[in-house]
């Protein structure tokens, strides 16, 4: 399964929900401001490097070059629109709205 | 049930009335349930709170939902779950909830069924579709 989560981790819980109901194999992709939950040095950087240790992690590059972040905590695969579909296409989805 | 029925679960997590999601959420649910589907719903996080039974919407000019929740399993929703850790963080409990319908047998009141965050995750891996509210 794909978890997207598209709101920062400072503004609302739906990264930490996501991560509370992910199941083994799932991945999830971080897009809009979910990005910043890709960025590394915040107060929340533990939660996805946590995460990490047993699931893949995505991010969205246009939404991450958008926002500046020039830094991702390592693992994290940086990728495309096309990718995304890519995601899309091989699971089925849920969105953390 | 055959293979082809669609399992399709709805999330609901956004509190009731400050925004139109439950409203919306609970009208698709109700349409699909006419079709053959096998439909579940998963209350989380602030969604509990739609839950709540004794919601008085008069005042806000709008009808509410209390009602509709109460004939869910008339319209064969009845896998209708909670989760037990966002129940409890908002103070909520098991007797706050709405009832959803009667046992046709025994005449009891039907509520929502509280899981945890493993047996969500482990349904949620099932679905063919989940329907985010």
């Amino acid at each position: 399964m794909l978890h997207t989560v598209n709101k920062s981790p400072f503004q609302n819980g739906a990264l930490e929900s996501c991560l509370r109901f992910i199941n083994e194999g799932d991945v999830i992709l971080l897009i809009e401001d979910g990005v910043f939950g890709a960025r590394t040095g915040t107060a929340k950087a533990a939660l996805i490097e946590n995460v990490l240790k047993t699931n893949k992690v995505y991010a969205l590059s246009a939404d991450v070059q958008a926002r500046g972040i020039t830094s991702v905590i390592d693992g994290i695969e940086v990728t495309d629109y096309a990718g995304f579909v890519d995601l899309v296409e091989q699971h089925s989805v849920h969105s953390w709205l | 049930m055959s293979d082809d029925v669609k399992k399709i679960m709805f999330t609901v997590r956004k509190g009731p009335h400050g925004t139109i999601y439950v409203y919306e959420g609970l009208e698709v649910k109700l349409i699909m349930a006419a079709y053959d589907a096998d439909i579940s719903v998963v209350f989380m996080d602030d969604g509990v709170y739609a839950l709540q039974q004794g919601q008085k919407t008069g005042d806000l000019g709008i009808k509410g939902f209390e009602a509709t929740y109460g004939v869910l399993v008339d319209y064969e929703i009845s896998k209708v779950y909670v989760d037990k850790k966002s129940m409890e963080d908002r103070g909520m409990t098991v007797e706050d909830l709405v009832v959803i319908g009667e046992d046709e047998d025994t005449e009891e009141d039907i509520r929502p069924t509280v899981v945890d965050a493993d047996q969500i995750a482990a349904m949620m891996a099932e679905q063919h579709n989940i329907l985010p509210f």
